[in-house]
């Protein structure tokens, strides 16, 4: 009987044993930068949303801002 | 498009520190962390240089080759950004980096390293675009709100020009044959000096800096 209780009590605890489950957290999906923001904060010369707008959009800021030979010739 | 691309020209920058003001101020980056520093060759010397540095975005980021739990991505821009609720913040990405990119927040209890912040080229991270979630952990999303970066947008002598690479290149491309082009202009003669140049390498002034 003890033997049989000793077994009992053993297979309940080493099935008590264990870790567990342990998943990688992984990197959150990040969304286009074309997507825009939705606000109103955010210029508004090019469709958010719309790929080719921002592209083209961020080119022409790129030529306009900082690109001071066009500016000033 | 093409990959981002931060240039910054030695030959236009003034050491203002402008850019790092901007930065600062856009994303509320906290004090002991910055994203964007102006190194400075030579300082005092006549003829010193400086340069304004942070992520550079490298296409084979060794960021990103050492960081045990894979905290980094690339966006289709070229941007490398981290995911802060990964980072374990072991500082491996700060010893891999050339330009001393990352950064860690001090300010935690008896100095320990928190979560690794770097510039993002003013893109966020990988919360929602624009969020209030992002800008508290990567500062202002710009580049979802048709923007470019703080930093060269707000550069006085367009030293430093960000944005498309191929747009990028063209800009300093063009400024370099109106100017002039050679070591006494640009390059390593201009950084460490050279005949050419009129700066010659082997005499170092006493007292100069690097």
């Amino acid at each position: 009987m003890k033997k049989l209780i000793f077994a009992v009590v053993l297979v309940a605890g080493l099935s008590a044993c264990g870790d567990k489950p342990q998943v990688l957290e992984t990197i959150k999906k990040d969304s286009a930068a074309f997507t825009g923001t939705g606000k109103a904060f955010a210029n508004q010369d090019w469709k958010q949303g719309d790929k080719a707008s921002w592209e083209s959009h961020l080119k022409a800021r790129n030529q306009y801002g900082q690109n001071d030979y066009t500016r000033m010739n | 498009m093409a990959r981002m691309k931060f240039v910054c020209d030695a030959e236009r920058c003034i050491e203002c520190n402008g850019c790092v003001t901007a930065c600062k101020n856009e994303h509320e980056v906290p004090w002991g962390v910055n994203r964007r520093r102006v190194v400075t060759l030579n300082d005092g010397v006549p003829g010193e240089k400086s340069i304004s540095v942070a992520c550079m975005h490298c296409s084979d980021a060794p960021c990103m080759a050492v960081c045990p739990v894979n905290c980094f991505y690339r966006t289709d821009e070229g941007v490398v950004l981290h995911d802060k609720d990964v980072c374990i913040g072991c500082g491996y990405c700060s010893y891999a980096c050339p330009f001393g990119a990352p950064q860690f927040p001090s300010a935690g209890t008896f100095g320990v390293r928190g979560k690794m912040d770097k510039c993002t080229f003013c893109a966020g991270g990988p919360e929602a675009n624009g969020s209030q979630a992002e800008f508290e952990k990567y500062g202002r999303n710009r580049l979802a709100e048709g923007k470019l970066p703080a930093c060269a947008e707000m550069c006085s002598t367009k030293a430093l020009i960000a944005g498309d690479g191929d747009v990028v290149a063209d800009i300093f491309r063009n400024r370099v044959l109106r100017r002039g082009k050679g070591a006494e202009v640009w390059g390593w003669g201009t950084a460490y000096g050279s005949k050419q140049a009129g700066q010659p390498g082997v005499a170092t002034p006493e007292g100069a800096k690097s």
